[in-house]
């Protein structure tokens, strides 16, 4: 019976952000059904961090505010969660490449073929914040990455952007690469990953969110959308006001 | 050793739109018919809802609805003399996987080809002559033409509910549609969707301009629609979560929107998800197609006898099934010959991007469906003089905009620093007042002798089957058709009264790392002749005439059009075959 | 067959064990007589109508009255007993007095009595002609072995004695009798209604031992975790604002342009209601149209209620997906919330239910489309579903009771119970 199926997947907590273990069925008759069917994401639970140590957790939150800096109106990476958002996805299956095709061998190949590392994205970021922080505390700085001013911050950033800074054991463009896709994307998902919080992105840009009717606007040309967003789990105005 | 489960009339091997149609149509004729999809279940309240569909990290990003490539995947290399590597995650394109195939979350846009598209050696030879076209070009003449194929676009526009305005009704070209289009022979089953305010600038702009611009055909509903088997659809929401995801509210034809509802509930249908069928069994003759061999989630091996096998997975997929079967000849792209494998074709895609006075101009990009927007097709096909331009081919353009999601849609003047302050404030300053289309131009890919398919030496699957190996890259042919095509658009967009305008032209050589559509053609093509076609114009094998192989990998090449429209009628067309040829003298339809 | 309907385990409270002549050959159908084959046609009718197979055949339809189907009653569960023609674990043996007996009295040929899960009180009402045609039917049934032990109930629900006590305060034998003041359409619906339909099991209801409260009949009932909904001619809970063309199309293809069927009614339109003739449907809506309103009355919670202005956020922000801005949803696919009587039910049972785990909507064959609802249990707390409920229900000129947190926490817990949330 699917139902099991169903069961199955939620006993088991095969679910591993996305990438579901179903078993075979043979389904004829009617379409299947059964209560609480779905598989709806889980909100992060703030505490620890789970990936990072407290040393690599305070070099990101240093590069997040380099690479979305705060501003009078807006947080920056830090303050908007994007450390924490980074910190659960490396913990989970988009750290360990989860799904994806990890046979080797792992040759070099050319741009356009793709990455071909053995590495996931965990030991990109483990590897990458230990070379940074070996770079910065080593040479002539003499402090670790998250202790420098903000100009020499942002002036190491743009030597790992451009290539022209060489990282030791590893590769610094890969890394930033990875670390501006990551921390970018967890500013502007959902809140419920830990980045955006307060959906503070949303609100600097103007997007309303996971809403999913928008009948009442699509002829409303060159009008600014009047309702504030709203995340997966809600915003504040779903709680009733105690009267 | 396989178990073998009892016999049924038909097979289908992948079950998204075409192995939707194909087994609504056969068990309407009272076969019994079974299919196999490698992929889960889908359904929309159970596996893309509304109330988490809205999940842009979850179904774009980290590809929820999507093929695992650890289940497989292929490699790739541009040329015959590198080495092919294995695409580790998606990048190009994103093959579709589980029932409903790529109909769950495609965008819906639901275009004809050209009439002569389906003789384009033909049409291109005589009106340019043979020497206009590169020497290494391999195009061909479909063996169906666009007068054939009519009336099944047609029963799959009227599937879907597809929303347009007809632009030509039997011949009399018509206000507000696409007048380049072939005769259709009645209106869209549904008016066009509203367009909002960037989509219908856009309109306006390309009209001053001289152009002839319409409504994108969409399968995202204006209206609440009932279609010919009483499913029912609703009226599409502009929620802004179409493509990549699936449709939360019954607004956006698919084969579970529009089909599966019926077929479930006849006594001589079923489905069997999650298992790979991983190879078409022959008989002794090596003539005939016993049935195929799949393997379910717990690895065990069942064999699944039939009269009829339909392949009709992701066009790679097929060519992938037919070649680890011993059907066809593979291609050899020294030689030339061989069939399985050959003419396979993707598309040639770019934008341009607008960035427009936000104290004038609030486009609200997050409002859109799907197949939204506003074309012109001035510039697909040979709907105007090549011969000046020194190039065939062409494509659709328009504001076709879908989404404003801010992880993929938050557009940067050219020159804008990646990060930092003045990033952020870019992002802020044009996310409501930038125009950025996605897929702006929507160009042919025509084929060529050294871009087709084979088997790879290196990399194995997870039943240590080779992987499919793709040798593809972009010819100057495709290069120059892109770079004036992306010119006109900007153009046009320019002329939308923006601010600046950012041109990205395709540029070699083809990257498997830069999305493009999920278009993939060819590799099991049909024609009129067997020596440089795997199926002939009904899209049997000429080789087992008891296999059919139904999908895009039947396109000789492709054309600027997005493909599932044809890739329906091409089913209904194959289906019909069987029903009104085949089953009464089982056998070769085309005696070549 | 359906494989996935049901997945509760648990049925509409129908009928129960049924007899047959031991003279016979139990292949009625053996018999070439034409008029044999018009009576068990008619008995097939008459079979679907009365949705024995409600009950007496399990939810995968595998083997057709061979029981076993859990019923949760007011005194406990009990299991819907075999009634093919097995001689054994059946109904074989059972002459036509002991089948009428049955189902028109109660009785079993023992003499002990039946629990009213069995609806005997509305059977009671139906000739013993068309009894007996459905007996005529079930003898054509293949007998299937299949031992089924009833009564499962605690003490003192187990003595069937105790039922003697329950008859005398509850049930009422006696066949239909025509109102001759009426059409004969409306009289073929009173019988439909009151008499195989037995529509009162669910929809009128109940004291604590499960007899219907007769001064409130049909004003809708709570059966097996669900609200059987008011099928009196209130505006606003009931049929009221339904024409009989509405009623037809609901009972006919479980969908209208106000509602959906789903749950137990769902069950009902697929194996009963949608298998009936226009006219019987017609002649259901004529008598329905013409039965009383209840009556309910409520105050609109005022829009100014936090439930209402948190409810409303909600709404709009995830409900309108589907329903529309202005609670019109999409007629035969989406049900109307500003229209359909069950979101404006007294007893908000089924609603919150619906809420908490989704609800699938059934398909037939003049609507396969069969949408679903999705779970929101994940997503809303207790409070944001009494709120958004509560606005629902007192929105777009509507006005029902608020429903509370905790009404809600109560309902999932009942649903964890059940194993079904």
């Amino acid at each position: 019976m699917r139902l099991r199926r169903r069961d199955f997947l939620l006993t088991t907590a095969a679910i591993l952000g996305g990438s579901h273990i179903a078993l075979a069925d043979s389904i004829s008759g009617s379409l299947p059904w059964e209560p609480d069917a779905g598989i709806p994401p889980e909100r992060i639970k703030l505490g620890s961090w789970l990936y990072f140590t407290s040393e690599e957790a305070r070099t990101v939150e240093a590069l997040a505010d380099r690479i979305i800096p705060p501003d009078p109106a807006t947080p920056g990476g830090k303050d908007a969660g994007c450390a924490v958002y980074l910190d659960r996805q490396l913990a989970g299956p988009y750290g360990s490449q989860h799904g994806l095709y990890v046979k080797p061998p792992f040759l070099k190949g050319l741009k356009q073929q793709g990455p071909q590392t053995e590495d996931g994205p965990a030991q990109v970021y483990r590897k990458g914040l230990a070379a940074l922080n070996r770079y910065s505390s080593q040479g002539q700085d003499g402090k670790v990455f998250a202790e420098l001013t903000g100009e020499r911050q942002d002036e190491i950033l743009k030597g790992l952007e451009s290539g022209k800074l060489q990282l030791p054991e590893a590769d610094g463009q890969a890394f930033f690469e990875a670390l501006l896709k990551d921390i970018q994307q967890g500013f502007f998902a959902d809140p419920i990953y830990g980045g955006n919080r307060d959906m503070v992105a949303w609100r600097m840009i103007g997007f309303p969110g996971a809403r999913y009717n928008y009948r009442d606007w699509v002829n409303r040309h060159n009008e600014r959308y009047p309702l504030p967003p709203v995340g997966i789990t809600g915003r504040p105005e779903w709680t009733p006001k105690k009267s | 050793m396989s178990r073998k489960l009892p016999h049924k009339d038909v097979v289908i091997v992948g079950f998204g739109w075409v192995g939707s149609i194909m087994a609504q149509e056969l068990t309407d004729e009272g076969l019994e018919v079974i299919a196999i999809e490698r992929g889960p279940w889908r359904d929309t309240a159970t596996d893309y809802p509304p109330t988490y569909d809205q999940d842009e990290l979850r179904y774009r990003i980290r590809h929820e609805l999507f093929l695992r490539p650890d289940q497989t995947t292929f490699t790739f290399r541009n040329k015959m003399n590198q080495t092919a590597l294995p695409i580790r995650t998606w990048g190009a394109f994103m093959p579709p996987n589980g029932v409903g195939g790529g109909g769950v979350h495609w965008n819906a846009e639901t275009w004809r080809f050209l009439p002569s598209d389906f003789v384009l050696k033909t049409h291109l030879t005589e009106r340019y002559g043979a020497d206009f076209l590169p020497s290494d070009m391999t195009i061909q003449d479909w063996g169906v033409t666009y007068e054939e194929l009519e009336p099944h676009y047609d029963r799959f526009e009227y599937l879907c509910g597809t929303s347009g305005t007809a632009g030509n009704l039997q011949g009399q070209i018509q206000e507000g549609g696409n007048p380049f289009e072939g005769p259709r022979s009645r209106p869209y089953p549904n008016p066009a969707q509203p367009q909002p305010f960037s989509h219908t600038l856009f309109g306006k702009a390309a009209r001053e301009l001289g152009y002839k611009p319409f409504p994108q055909p969409s399968g995202n509903m204006s209206q609440a629609y009932t279609n010919p088997l009483g499913v029912r659809l609703g009226p599409c929401t502009y929620c802004g979560f179409c493509e990549w995801f699936g449709c939360g509210n019954y607004s956006k034809a698919s084969p579970q929107t529009t089909i599966l509802p019926v077929l479930i509930r006849k006594s001589n249908f079923t489905v069997r998800d999650n298992s790979e069928v991983v190879r078409i069994n022959l008989d002794p003759s090596g003539k005939t197609a016993a049935g195929v061999t799949f393997v379910d989630t717990s690895g065990e091996e069942w064999e699944q006898p039939a009269d009829i096998v339909i392949v009709s997975a992701y066009a790679i997929f097929n060519a992938q099934l037919m070649l680890l079967s011993g059907i066809g000849k593979p291609y050899d792209p020294l030689t030339g010959e061989g069939v399985m494998g050959r003419n396979f074709t993707h598309q040639t895609i770019s934008d341009a991007v607008g960035f427009f006075d936000n104290t004038k101009f609030n486009f609200n990009p997050f409002i859109a469906s799907g197949s939204i927007g506003m074309c012109i097709d001035e510039f697909n096909g040979d709907n105007f003089d090549h011969g000046p331009h020194g190039f065939v081919g062409g494509g659709y353009m328009g504001q076709v905009q879908s989404n404003g999601r801010p992880i993929e849609t938050t557009p940067v003047p050219s020159g804008t620093p990646r990060w930092g302050a003045e990033w952020k404030a870019a992002v802020r300053d044009n996310y409501l007042s930038s125009v950025k289309p996605g897929t702006g131009v929507h160009g042919s890919f025509y084929s060529y002798r050294d871009v087709y398919l084979d088997l790879d030496p290196i990399y194995k699957d997870r039943f240590n089957r080779p992987l499919m190996r793709m040798t593809i890259d972009f010819h100057d042919n495709e290069l120059k058709q892109n770079a004036f095509l992306t010119d006109r658009f900007a153009e046009i967009i320019q002329a939308m009264g923006a601010k600046k305008v950012d041109k990205e032209y395709r540029q070699g050589p083809y990257d498997i790392t830069k999305y493009q559509t999920t278009h993939l053609c060819g590799g099991v093509i049909m024609g009129t002749d067997p020596r440089t076609s795997a199926v002939n114009r009904y899209l049997q094998s000429w080789d087992v005439p008891n296999l059919f192989v139904v999908g895009a990998s039947a396109f000789p090449q492709n054309a600027g059009y997005n493909p599932t429209g044809t890739v329906a009628a091409l089913a209904y067309w194959a289906a019909a075959a069987i029903r009104e040829q085949y089953l009464k003298n089982p056998g070769v339809l085309i005696h070549a | 067959m359906p494989r996935h309907s049901g997945a509760s385990g648990v049925a509409l409270s129908t009928l129960v064990a049924l007899a047959f002549c031991t003279s016979v050959s139990p292949r009625a159908a053996e018999k070439q007589d034409a008029q044999d084959f018009t009576q068990i046609e008619r008995g097939r009718y008459l079979t679907t109508a009365a949705d024995c197979a409600a009950c007496h055949t399990m939810p995968d339809q595998k083997q057709p009255f061979a029981g076993g189907r859990p019923i949760e009653t007011p005194f406990g569960v009990i299991v819907a007993p075999n009634i093919t023609p097995d001689r054994e674990t059946g109904i074989g043996t059972w002459t036509d007095d002991e089948f009428d007996a049955a189902l028109r009295q109660g009785k079993r040929p023992d003499g002990s009595r039946l629990y009213p899960a069995m609806p005997y009180p509305a059977y009671t009402k139906m000739s013993r002609e068309d009894v007996q045609d459905i007996r005529a039917y079930l003898a054509t049934i293949a007998p299937v072995h299949n031992q089924v032990e009833p009564n499962q109930l605690p003490f003192p629900f187990s003595v069937r004695a105790a039922m003697m006590a329950w008859d005398a305060l509850y049930f009422q034998e006696g066949e239909f009798r025509p109102d001759a003041t009426k059409s004969a359409t409306w009289n073929r619906g009173a019988y439909l209604v009151q008499g195989p339909g037995h529509c009162a099991s669910c929809h009128t209801p109940k004291t604590v031992l499960g007899g219907d409260k007769t001064e409130q009949a049909f004003q809708g009932g709570v059966i097996q975790g669900w609200f059987a909904p008011d099928l009196t001619n209130d505006k606003a809970t009931g049929l009221g604002s339904w024409s009989a063309e509405d009623i037809v199309a609901y009972l006919g293809t479980g969908h209208n342009a106000s509602t959906a069927a789903t749950g137990l009614m769902a069950e009902v339109v697929e194996r009963s209601t949608s298998k009936m003739t226009k006219a019987d449907l017609e002649a259901i809506a004529a008598y329905l149209k013409d039965q009383p309103a209840a009556g309910h009355t409520a105050t609109a919670v005022q829009a100014t209620d936090p439930l209402m202005v948190a409810g409303g956020a909600i709404y709009h922000d995830v409900c309108s997906a589907c329903h529309a801005i202005d609670g019109t949803g999409v007629p035969h696919l989406i049900p109307s919330l500003a229209a359909s009587p069950s979101v404006h039910s007294t007893d908000p049972t089924t609603l919150v239910r619906v809420t908490l785990s989704g609800a699938r909507s059934v398909a037939t064959d003049q609507e396969p489309t069969a949408p679903a609802m999705p779970a929101f249990a994940w997503q809303f707390n207790d409070e944001q579903i009494a709120a958004v409920l509560t606005y629902v229900r007192n929105s777009w000129g509507s006005a029902a009771p608020a429903v509370t947190a905790h009404d809600v926490e109560t309902k999932r817990v009942e649903l964890k119970t059940r194993g079904e949330h």
